[in-house]
């Protein structure tokens, strides 16, 4: 179906056309096109890594774009920097907020722009007062200007966030995942806030995951995949959301998924958690992981998948429960007894909190297993080296010699020496965190065909990925997660992406 | 496993093994060969130090290039050398230990006192050490286990090691009687011409090189230092690291205690003093990295050498301290903007 372009009566606020943007290895944007009406709410739409979040970079003036074009208000424009953006009226609310909780909230408000006399001296007590009347305006009188930010709950910090880009002369206001934070009375008050501001002739760019707060609020959608518009300005209202969810989902790059043994695994559990839960993260939580098994957890960003990881590796403690690694009951926050019993974890952020960056392969592959190559603490090297060398060739890591610095390496290849870290250690059961993330396409097939390799041989894997066909295409199992919460679990061949989009998005927040 | 991607797979790793054959003769030789590697880095301090040592010889050619002079060199770096020892393994980890020279003028005073020196020569070595460990113990568990930060943990340490210091003295110089210890100072006792503190140094220095680069407990310090949530996710024992680094570098301390009463004769409150920025200043121009990961013991060792030539070459041309000084922070600024040329070199 053709995208229905109603002529719009007056002249467009915003028009991106041709937007491309190449990071190494990626091309997050390629010919993005974007319009945005004075006074309209233009949401955004588009799973994780579709180039949503370059996208509003680029309109922050965070990102330069390499080629393409930015129309303001019939004018051609170009952004050089966030406060380029910000004169021109463009606001940005990131999801990370951008707050230093250790100012007041009207420093925070006027941070970079405050009232002064003379030039430089703060005009302290009218910073305050014009605070005030924005948090006032914004429906929130109760929160004293006076506060430190780190002293507020993450949604009065947000409201700070929205006050201080009604303190510029703004005109548009991009939102990015504005309600993944808040309760549901607080989104009633930002739905109530969205609607002052576009009928002032404020336009709203509105990311979510949420279908229904679109159908809501949103005047217009834009979806973005792999980096391009595949439909601009959909009624919000009326498109179905199977359109939707095909638009979203329509794939150029078929991944190659090994197969999965004729037989379902068998056996006793490897790994096993009974009523496991983290207060404010995830609901009591009982799975299975046997030998050979591969099982996934699907869900968005903050529906606790990375949370239940790292409590079943005991790098967070749980609020009640327990994990069992080979029926033996692991005890609880503790790292080195979860590694003892043969648990390994492949962490979502690889460089921050997996590779010793400044060193070589080997030592990143065998800093678990010291203890193996060593008599009194003293390191054989040679043996080191040598069992490195296996590890790294059986996984086929490229360079081949692990005596290069990790560093080096790329995405696929960093994570495969994650990977041989616990296949050195001789782990039962891995536990993988994005294992894909910054891993380039032609790479994946590979790591997917080791990750599946490795289950041949015994090992018993729980996947975690926002990627919805990687899930679907590598798991046996697959466990649904909304909100902390398994809303779903069958074997993946009985499921579709469709089927899980829509057991993710559907339905308001969990009360 | 018939399917496509591990016959992909499999042939992929015979590829692999063929492209590696020709390297691997090689290789031994080449990890045989890293003890005598020098980097870029050893090589440009070890050509510093050389024309330091020209530069003497040019202006004071007598004075400098005698042999009592390298020895009085020797000596005197040598009791700063073995704190900038234990300081490195702090610095790797990612710590900062201030109360170094402290912990010396505490263990210094109390290896001296009276009742100490009656029990002879190893009643001294043994409180010196003892004292430099149990300040050592203090910083780690305060670090690791009260989850201090190392900066605010040692400064408290250095306050209160100084005072205790000088509640013990007085304020006065506490003489050394037992003359086994004093007599390592004699010319008598030079082993082929070398000072036995030279000794002790070159014996600690060889010890914590092999310790960083040889052991476990070498590596889980760098891991610590490199990325410690990456050390802890790997199942390292992060704190119990922290606290050993401490106790090491408390070792150390104690040590140079006792070298510095054999080297003065005596115990005094103001023994030490500002030796946490000699050692630190020392690790940085070595090309230990101050927020952890990197370091080297060979680095620290010629930058407590360089410094120490300075010095040396200052007092013999009779130019002021205050210069002496000003040409130690340039020295520091230059080698920083050096090391970070080369690190963003290696990284992008």
């Amino acid at each position: 179906m053709a995208p229905e372009h109603d002529l719009p009566p007056q002249q467009p606020l915003l028009h991106m056309d041709g937007i491309t943007k190449s990071f190494p290895g990626v091309r997050a944007l390629d010919g993005v096109a974007l319009e945005v009406l004075p006074g309209e709410v233009h949401c955004l739409l588009g799973q994780n890594g579709a180039g949503k979040s370059t996208l509003i970079k680029v309109l922050a003036g965070v990102h330069q774009p390499d080629d393409g074009a930015i129309t303001w208000q019939g004018e051609q424009v170009t952004l050089r920097s966030p406060i380029a953006a910000m004169r021109l009226g463009i606001a940005t609310i990131y999801q990370e907020l951008d707050l230093v909780t250790h100012l007041s909230v009207a420093e925070n408000v006027f941070l970079g722009h405050e009232p002064t006399s003379a030039g430089f001296v703060v005009r302290g007590r009218e910073a305050k007062e014009r605070a005030a009347q924005l948090l006032k305006r914004l429906g929130h009188p109760e929160i004293d200007p006076g506060t430190l930010v780190g002293r507020l709950s993450a949604a009065h910090q947000q409201i700070v966030s929205m006050a201080r880009a009604l303190s510029h002369e703004v005109r548009l206001i991009v939102m990015d995942e504005p309600s993944a934070a808040l309760d549901p009375d607080e989104v009633e008050n930002l739905f109530r806030i969205v609607g002052d501001l576009t009928a002032d002739g404020v336009a709203v760019v509105y990311i979510s995951h949420r279908l229904e707060e679109i159908r809501r609020i949103g005047d217009r959608v834009t979806v973005l995949k792999d980096g391009r518009a595949v439909a601009v300005g959909l009624p919000a209202k009326t498109t179905p959301t199977s359109e939707v969810v095909s638009l979203m989902t329509g794939r150029n790059v078929e991944y190659v998924f090994p197969e999965r043994p004729a037989e379902a695994a068998a056996g006793k559990a490897l790994l096993k958690t009974e009523g496991l839960s983290r207060e404010g993260e995830f609901e009591p939580l009982d799975l299975e992981v046997r030998p050979g098994e591969i099982v996934g957890l699907a869900g968005l960003v903050g529906s606790g998948r990375s949370e239940i990881l790292e409590t079943i590796f005991g790098a967070r403690k749980a609020s009640s429960g327990r994990v069992l690694v080979d029926g033996e009951e692991l005890k609880p926050g503790s790292v080195r007894a979860a590694v003892r019993a043969g648990l390994g974890l492949a962490p979502e952020e690889r460089k921050h909190q997996a590779l010793l960056m400044l060193e070589s392969v080997t030592r990143n592959v065998s800093v678990s297993s010291m203890s193996r190559f060593s008599r009194s603490g003293w390191l054989d090297r040679r043996a080191e080296f040598t069992a490195a060398q296996k590890a790294v060739r059986e996984l086929s890591l490229r360079p081949d010699n692990p005596a290069v610095p990790v560093r080096t390496l790329s995405g696929g290849n960093q994570q495969k020496a994650v990977l041989a870290r616990w296949l050195l250690r001789g782990c039962k059961v891995l536990l993988l965190d994005e294992p894909t993330r910054g891993v380039d396409v032609g790479a994946r097939a590979e790591l997917y065909a080791v990750i599946r390799r490795l289950a041949d041989e015994g090992l018993g894997v729980l996947l975690v990925s926002s990627e919805v066909p990687e899930v679907l295409g590598l798991a046996d199992r697959v466990l649904v997660l909304r909100e902390g919460r398994v809303v779903h679990t069958s074997p993946a061949q009985e499921l579709d992406e469709h089927r899980v989009l829509d057991l993710v998005m559907e339905g308001s927040p969990a009360t | 496993m018939t399917t496509p991607a591990s016959k992909a797979d499999q042939d992929g790793r015979e590829a692999a093994t063929v492209l590696a054959a020709p390297k691997e003769p090689s290789k031994p030789s080449s990890r045989r060969l890293t003890f005598f590697r020098a980097d870029t880095q050893t090589l440009s301090l070890l050509g510093v130090l050389i024309a330091l040592i020209v530069a003497g010889g040019i202006t004071k050619p007598d004075n400098f290039l005698a042999v009592d002079n390298f020895q009085l060199m020797i000596t005197q770096a040598s009791v700063i050398g073995v704190v900038t020892v234990g300081m490195t393994f702090v610095i790797i980890s990612g710590g900062i230990d201030l109360s170094v020279g402290a912990i010396v003028a505490l263990a210094s005073v109390w290896a001296t006192t009276v009742a100490t020196q009656e029990f002879g020569f190893w009643g001294i070595l043994f409180t010196a050490i003892l004292v430099g460990v149990a300040c050592g113990l203090v910083n780690g568990v305060l670090i690791a286990f009260g989850r201090m930060v190392p900066f605010i943990a040692t400064l408290a340490m250095l306050a209160s090691a100084r005072g205790l210091a000088l509640q013990i003295t007085d304020g006065s110089t506490q003489s050394v009687t037992v003359t086994s210890v004093v007599e390592l100072n004699y010319k008598d006792s030079y082993v082929l011409g070398i000072p036995p503190l030279a000794l002790i140094f070159a014996g600690v220095a060889v010890i914590g090189w092999l310790v960083l680069n040889r052991t476990t407990f070498g590596r889980r310090t760098v891991a610590v230092g490199g990325n410690d949530e990456a050390a802890r996710l790997a199942g390292i024992d992060v704190r119990r690291q922290r606290l050993y680094v401490y106790l090491l570098s408390g070792l150390c301390c104690g040590i140079a205690a006792f070298m510095l009463i054999a080297l003065t004769s005596s115990g005094q409150n103001t023994n030490g003093n500002l030796y946490e920025l000699d050692a630190i200043a020392a690790c940085i121009i070595g090309g230990t990295l101050l927020s952890g990961g990197r370091g080297t013991i060979v680095g620290a060792v010629l930058g407590v050498l360089i410094f120490q030539t300075i010095t040396n070459i200052f007092y013999l041309n009779n130019l002021e301290t205050a210069t002496q000084q000003i040409a130690k922070g340039a020295i520091i600024v230059v080698a920083v903007l050096v090391q970070n040329r080369t690190s963003r070199n290696q990284t992008t």
